[in-house]
């Protein structure tokens, strides 16, 4: 006998997908199928739930680079320890993970005077600079699903980062006001190679690489009605650029939705100002909203959190006992690259393989411990690693959309035995820090 | 030896995230990430066949990676790699007082390696970082 079920929520991609339908044996231990998610997603479910291949306990890395078993309460003080010890810890990832938990992580933060900061470091940081900058007009999924005809991709390929978000949201799904589905929407791809979404797409405007900006200002002119100089704007046709403009114009309601194409090409958060500025623009004429493309399942989630709790959604320096931010100063990379952090914890990324590698070295010379349900760059470069449940499989908890809607991730199999979850583990940690500070 | 000036670029690729949900320690991973996606001009005017081994080089670093044909393409003068360690080791970490490290647009030169090895994720941090490197 097996076990099915439903709406289950996907904890890999900021599309959040909430309709999987997932196969359990009788007594809720192994994952024996998962429908509706697309490869990636199928695939972190199918693997998690293969014990074999899991570090189920806590590790320390010897002198000779191996590492030997420790207890979760090891563990633990290792990890207190070595945040009380230093000045200015560097607190990086919460974006793999729930909200509960990072609150937690935010409370040792503010007693250890640490930086949180999340994925959007290498990834939408200059987006929100942007939204800081210009405000952002911006909708949820649901009404692009219902209403939106126009749709622009910009600087991403959903096809490969968000493999279900064409399908469930952007291209082919009928909505209340799109019955037509993909016949009623025209799409646009904004991207220097020709790719598999720039295949589904009406029209590709193949911007020249990191000339984004240009091609931004010179829709914004086109669409008011000013003169384009030179035949090729960016590496695009200037009747191209007119023939985009005619359609974006021509929509009922339209969506940009951006990443990393725009986010960490040169001119960085200015492209996302002037995309911002366009979508504005677009408004005169008919409705238009943008969305970025959030790459981890809850890095948005983790911006919300610090939001509310400091008023700025990444790179928060609590070193001074209150919150400053100057992402330029105090992002993970800056601060790495100026070797001013004295400790790294890491939680729900991993910066090992993911920041460049003059950073990723300087991690690996700093007091540390990774806290990651699977092995990677970073647990291999750290002194402590730990392994917890993955939140949205063995573990439930709050995470937020690309689009800010929050979605409820459930739990569907059980831990292996033993296991701390991200939260419990934080919450030791956080009372062995109160008790050492208070001595 | 022939080697070419190429503007890198990085990204998500499905194989890529499907890898690394199956293990970042494991060969898969290696194979999704450890190479670089060149068009088939540039192939041409390095003179090497597909699938051999290059090493890719910047003013921020180099690592050895194997070539093949752009999967997502043409596009000439241009190449790709998966985001990943591979693509980390070379990428431009000037952030331009953003925060923002600049992975997308950094100029690399490609010149054949075929007597080198394309190491593990793990292989290749772990040696970079213990390593006299
Ligand atoms: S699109 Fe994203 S959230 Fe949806 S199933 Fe695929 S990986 Fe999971």
């Amino acid at each position: 006998m097996s076990k099915t079920i439903t709406d289950v929520v996907c904890p890999f991609c900021g599309t959040l997908c909430d309709d999987l339908i997932v196969t359990t044996d009788d007594e809720g231990k192994k994952i024996l199928g998962v429908d509706n998610a697309c490869a990636i997603g199928a695939e972190k479910f199918i693997h998690s739930s293969d014990h074999s291949h899991r570090v189920t306990r806590p590790r320390k890395m010897q002198e000779d680079g191996s590492f030997k078993e420790i207890t979760y309460e090891e563990a633990i003080e290792h990890t207190a320890k070595i945040l009380v010890n230093a000045k200015k810890p560097l607190m990086y990832g919460w974006s793999s993970t729930s909200c509960e938990a990072d609150s937690v992580g935010h409370e040792i933060a503010e007693l250890c005077g640490g930086i949180v900061d999340n994925t959007a470091a290498v990834c939408h940081g200059t987006t929100l600079i942007a939204v800081q900058n210009v405000g952002i007009p911006s909708c949820t999924l649901g009404e692009v699903k219902n209403r939106a005809d126009r749709i622009i991709f910009w600087g991403c390929n959903p096809a490969h980062a968000h493999p279900r978000h064409m399908s469930r949201y952007s291209i082919f799904p009928r909505g209340y006001f799109t019955g037509k589905g993909a016949k009623q929407r025209k799409i646009i791809v904004v991207d220097p190679r020709p790719t598999d979404t720039t295949n589904l797409a009406d029209i590709h405007l193949q911007v020249e690489q990191g000339y984004d900006y240009e091609l931004l200002q010179a829709l914004r002119a086109a669409i008011r009605g000013e003169p384009l100089a030179g035949d090729v704007i960016a590496g695009v046709p200037k009747e191209t650029v007119y023939e985009a403009v005619d359609v974006l114009k021509s929509g009922r309601f339209g969506v940009i939705f951006f990443g990393m194409g725009v986010t960490q090409s040169l001119g960085k958060d200015h492209n996302i100002d002037a995309a911002i500025c366009l979508t504005k623009d677009l408004n005169d004429y008919t409705k238009f909203s943008i969305v970025a493309m959030r790459g981890h399942y809850n890095v948005t989630g983790s911006g919300q959190v610090l939001g509310w709790q400091y008023g700025f959604p990444y790179s928060v320096d609590l070193s001074r006992g209150f919150a400053r931010y100057n992402p330029g100063e105090t992002g993970s990379i800056e601060v790495l690259k100026r070797q001013e952090a004295d400790a790294i914890f890491v939680l729900g990324s991993d910066p090992g393989a993911h920041f460049p590698m003059r950073c990723v070295k300087e991690i690996s010379r700093l007091p540390s411990v990774a806290i990651d349900p699977h092995i990677t760059p970073t647990t291999e470069i750290c002194d402590v690693h730990v392994p917890v449940a993955f939140v949205g499989v063995e573990v439930g908890g709050n995470c937020y959309r690309m689009d800010n809607v929050p979605i409820e991730a459930r739990k569907v199999v059980e831990p292996p035995e033993g296991m701390m979850t991200d939260q419990q583990f934080l919450s030791a940690v956080l009372e062995r820090v109160k008790e050492l500070k208070a001595n | 030896m022939s080697s070419i000036t190429i503007n890198l670029i990085s990204g998500r690729t499905i194989q890529q995230g499907v890898s690394m949900e199956g293990g970042k320690e494991k060969n898969n991973y290696r194979l999704a990430c450890g190479i670089i996606e060149m068009d088939e001009a540039d192939f041409k005017k390095l003179g090497i066949m597909k699938n051999t081994n290059v090493k890719v080089s910047s003013e921020f670093g180099n690592v050895v990676v194997k070539a093949i044909s752009a999967t997502q393409g043409p596009h000439p003068g241009m190449a790709f790699i998966p985001m990943g360690p591979w693509a980390n080791k070379v990428t431009s970490t000037e952030t331009y007082s953003t925060g923002m490290p600049t992975f997308k647009g950094v100029t690399v030169t490609v010149e054949p390696a075929p007597e080198e090895k394309v190491l593990s994720s793990v292989d290749l941090v772990r040696e970079y970082c213990f390593g006299d490197n």
